[in-house]
This record gives structure tokens, C-alpha cells and sequence, in this order.
């Protein structure tokens, strides 16, 4: 819980001095904690005799909260809430009545108070609702910001994801483009290499598509899950054929080392995934004649599956970045490797489902190792 | 215009493998002798040697925005030489890099948006050459 407490602006709006003089006093040492959030807010109460004067200081500091009478010499508390506030959503108002008029308080509600104190009213009440506004408050300011900052977010990545999806199909376009005006003759032969590159990209494509799928059905929930008990050492040795063919072309040794009968509560496809990712990556971004290690342990309670490979490695800041979507280490060595940037923030979200983690260490040059934790 | 007979050297920087391709095809269709970059660090080391006749350059390389940096130091280096940017970025995110008159940050001469057109390419690096390709 944080020490320093917020403060927060509440004005009371009513004609009776009285009133004015009693909630300040009352609601000055109120302290009020919000566990949630873990913070602590005090008040920094003002008074206003009538609405005209309280509307006119509103476009400088607004208040957070409102005691608002709803009867009031001039323009009346109802036609302050409905003309002014009810537009502002990050002022919390109170109405304040008389028992007489329980219809009003109602009404008030409709038109966007947060609650009514009926008159006359005890300090335990006032504190109560104060109390009870201050955190409706500050959760529903906690809400306001995570919305925007998903929305930054998601534009964020349909941006990135547009520009993935845009330097393919550019690609493809321009190589059509000079085959359409014959750049390099009549000849069909001689545009071969264009052709054969277009429908690499295409498949780079084809493949940036179903990793999104994947991402999102395992982001959304949707995806049928079945767990059962998995054999691990299995598992890695089909990720490790499936990478034969490119190991092979870069001549690496590959070794699996993994503690007899190793087996996890898990789904199938999804530690797939996890394991041909890493596994994949461990080949690609390798040296020719470089070595790939998978091994498989138990230690603390938990599944620790390593891969780690002699490859070009990673510096510290780029080690930070890797498991975000899209993101990919152009550097002259790894410029030309097809790859969408998706597979290890796929890894990173399906350790998550299993409470486990990803981490890597890495060294420039030397190579690096992926280490996955996942709780038995 | 009149016809220049000596070889036009350009400077072409594109991290990807394809456009590089495209672009050094289509430049010397027009009979221009190319030099190409892979990332704005190569191309920076490149005009430490040698003053092209041109450059044209990707936006994203290395970062997001290595082609507005790279432009910047052509231009600090050889204020003359035309910068032609190319990016695919313009309508996937939104944003324009429209050259505004008197708001000059960016230092390309003219930007094209990718996939580049021969026909395009070549009105372009005549018109900022001042002379036939
Ligand atoms: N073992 C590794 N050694 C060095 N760099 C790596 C390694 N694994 C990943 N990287 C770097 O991290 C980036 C992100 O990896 P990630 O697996 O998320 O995407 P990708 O391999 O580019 O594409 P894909 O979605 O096809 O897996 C890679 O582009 C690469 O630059
Ligand atoms: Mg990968």
C-alpha cells in the first residue's frame, strides 16, 4: 500500500450554511483506502452557497466528487446534473434531498448521480457515501485508463500487423509488375526467379495468417483444450525431426538430453507449439556446423525445458524486445530468414496458461538459451 | 532536358531482399549503374567512399525509422544529392508524409509508396537529376 495518500477535490454545493460548515469538518480527516488499487485518498473539501458560482469555478480544478443539494436558489442541483454533469463521467455526484422528495432522488440517479444522502443526514452516513463515491471513483478512473491504453494497444499492432501483411503483397505486386512489362524479354525462363520468390512471400504470408490464428484463438479462449499426461522427451524428439531437413542443410549436431519418463498434464498441440518454436528458432538463427541442445528436467516442482543453441545470440536489449508480437532482429545475419515474429510471443503466452514463464540467456556471437518453466 | 552520356550511378538501400531485386532491375533498365545497401548503417559506411548521383532509400530498415535518419545524413553530407523514400507505410498506418511546403523535417526529396513503378521511378530521378535516363 502506498504511503503517500492521493488527494482528491469534493465540492459541496448547498445553500444552508450549515451544511457547508458540517461537511467540511466531517469529511476533512477522512482518509479513505482503496485495496484494489492499493492507494490511499484524502479530501480537500470546497464550499459554494449556490450553483451559478459552483458552475462557474467548474472549467478550472473540477472536483472528482460533488455533494450537490438538489434545491438550490438559483439554477437548481436537478438542472446542474442534467445540463453539466451528467457529461463529464469522471465527476461522481451525490445528490443531496430532503426525505419529502425520494422521487427526485430517484430521478437524480436516472439523470447520472451515483447516489443521494436524504436530509438530515448523520456523519457516519456522509462518511459511508462519500466513502463509497471516492471508490467508485477511483476504480472506474483505474477502468478509463486501461480501456485507452488497450486501444492504443490494438492500433498499435493492426498498424504493424497491416505493414506485415503490406510488404508481401508489395512485393509479389512488383514482381508482377515487371513481368507484366517484360523486363527481361519474352522469355518465360528468365522471370523463374521472380516467380519462385513471389511464392515465397506468399507462403510467408500464408503462414503470418495462421500464426495470428493461433494467436488469437489461444488469446481468446476459444480453442478446445484437452489435458493429458504428455511424454516430454517424445514430444521434443518429433520437434526435432520436424527441423531435420534445415538442420541438416546447416550441418548441426543435435542432441536431446531428458530425464527418463518425464511426463506433464498438458494439452498437446500447445506444448507442440511451444517446443517447435523454440526448436525451430534454435535452427534457424544457428551458424553453419553450430550445435542445437534440447533437455528436459524437473526441478522445483516444476518442468524446466531448455533449448539452446550456437547461433548469433542476442544483446541485452534485444533479448527484451523477442517475445513481443511481430518482433523481429534484422541484422545481416538474420535478414533473409522467413519468419513472421509471432512464435515467441505465441511461446510466451501459451507458459502463461500454464502458470509457468519463458526467459532467455544469451551471448552475442556465442549463442543463446530459451528456458521453460512449467509447474508440475 | 539535355542527355547526359555518362553512366548514373544510385544508391539503393532496401533491407528487404526483394525490393532490392525490383528496384536494381528496374534502375538498370534505365541504364543506371547500382549500389546497394542493406541497412542504413551499410549505407552510411558506403557514401563514406563514394558520392552516388542519387539514392533511393527504404524507410523501415534496421528501425522503424532508419530511412528518415539516413536521409538526413545524405543531405548533411551531400546537400545536392536527390533522396527518393520509398515505404509501404504510408496507408497502413494512417499516417501521410505528404511534403508539406516550409515544414521540411523530412529530408527525402520525394516520397513514393511501395510497390515503386518503373514508369514512376524514372519521371522522378529525372526530374530531380534534371536531365534523360
Ligand atoms: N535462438 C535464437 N537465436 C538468435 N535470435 C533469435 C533466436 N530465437 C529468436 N531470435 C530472434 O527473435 C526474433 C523473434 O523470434 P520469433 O520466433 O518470435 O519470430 P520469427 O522466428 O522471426 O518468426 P516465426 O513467427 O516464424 O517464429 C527472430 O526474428 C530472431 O531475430
Ligand atoms: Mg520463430
Amino acid at each position: 500500500m502506498s504511503s503517500e495518500p492521493e488527494t482528491l477535490r469534493l465540492a459541496v454545493v448547498d445553500d444552508e450554511l450549515g451544511i457547508r460548515l458540517g461537511v467540511t469538518s466531517i469529511l476533512s480527516d477522512v482518509t479513505v483506502e482503496i485495496p484494489e488499487v492499493g492507494s490511499r485518498v484524502r479530501l480537500q473539501v470546497s464550499s459554494w452557497a449556490d450553483g451559478e458560482s459552483f458552475l462557474a469555478a467548474l472549467d478550472g480544478t473540477a472536483p472528482q466528487v460533488v455533494l450537490l443539494d438538489s434545491k438550490l436558489p438559483g439554477i437548481g442541483g436537478m438542472e446542474i446534473l442534467e445540463g453539466t454533469l451528467s457529461g463529464r463521467p469522471e465527476v461522481v455526484t451525490i445528490m443531496i434531498t430532503a426525505y419529502a422528495t425520494l422521487e427526485s432522488a430517484v430521478r437524480a440517479t436516472k439523470l447520472g448521480a451515483y447516489d443521494f444522502l436524504a436530509k438530515p443526514f448523520t456523519p457516519e452516513e456522509l462518511r459511508v457515501t462519500v466513502r463509497k463515491a471516492i471508490h467508485h471513483h477511483v476504480l472506474a478512473a483505474q477502468a478509463r485508463r486501461l480501456m485507452e491504453e488497450n486501444r492504443r494497444v490494438r492500433f498499435q499492432f493492426i498498424s504493424v500487423l497491416a505493414h506485415e501483411l503490406k510488404s508481401p503483397i508489395n512485393a509479389v505486386d512488383g514482381y508482377l509488375d515487371l513481368i507484366r512489362n517484360r523486363l527481361l524479354g519474352d522469355e518465360l525462363a528468365a522471370y523463374g526467379d521472380m516467380i519462385e520468390r513471389s511464392s515465397l512471400r506468399i507462403g510467408g504470408m500464408r503462414k503470418l495468417i495462421n500464426d495470428l490464428l493461433d494467436l488469437t484463438r489461444i488469446e481468446s479462449g476459444q480453442r478446445v483444450r484437452t489435458l493429458e499426461p504428455l511424454e516430454l522427451a517424445e514430444l521434443a524428439r518429433a520437434a526435432l525431426e520436424g527441423q531435420e531437413t534445415a538442420s541438416r542443410a546447416l550441418d548441426l549436431a543435435v542432441t536431446l538430453e531428458a530425464e527418463p519418463g518425464l511426463t506433464l498434464q498438458a494439452d498437446r498441440m500447445e506444448l507442440e507449439m511451444i517446443l517447435n518454436n523454440l526448436v525451430s528458432n534454435a535452427v534457424k538463427y544457428n551458424r553453419p556446423g553450430g550445435r542445437v541442445t534440447v533437455r528436459l528436467a524437473r526441478r522445483d516442482g516444476a518442468v524446466e525445458l531448455e533449448v539452446a543453441d550456437t547461433g548469433w545470440g542476442l544483446s541485452r536489449d534485444e533479448a527484451d524486445r523477442l517475445f513481443s508480437d511481430f518482433v523481429r532482429i534484422k541484422n545481416d545475419h538474420t535478414r533473409d530468414i522467413p519468419g513472421s515474429g509471432l512464435g515467441l510471443s505465441l511461446v510466451k503466452k501459451l507458459c502463461a496458461l500454464y502458470g509457468g514463464s519463458v526467459t532467455v540467456e544469451s551471448e552475442p556471437t556465442v549463442g543463446s538459451t530459451f528456458r521453460v518453466r512449467l509447474p508440475l | 532536358m539535355e542527355r547526359i552520356m555518362s553512366e548514373t550511378t544510385v544508391l539503393l538501400v532496401d533491407d528487404d531482399a526483394d525490393f532490392l531485386l525490383q528496384g536494381r532491375l528496374q534502375l538498370e533498365q534505365l541504364g543506371c549503374r547500382v549500389i546497394e545497401a542493406r541497412s542504413r548503417r551499410e549505407a552510411v559506411s558506403i557514401l563514406e567512399g563514394t558520392r552516388p548521383d542519387a539514392a533511393v532509400i527504404d524507410l523501415m530498415m534496421e528501425d522503424p525509422d532508419a530511412g528518415f535518419t539516413l536521409a538526413y545524413q545524405i543531405k548533411g553530407r551531400y546537400p545536392d544529392l536527390p533522396v527518393i523514400m520509398t515505404t509501404a507505410v504510408t496507408s497502413a498506418t494512417g499516417l501521410t508524409f505528404e511534403k508539406v511546403p516550409g515544414e521540411d523535417w523530412i529530408r527525402a526529396d520525394v516520397i513514393l509508396s511501395k510497390p515503386v513503378r518503373a514508369a514512376q521511378l524514372k519521371a522522378e530521378l529525372e526530374r530531380l537529376l534534371g536531365h534523360v535516363l
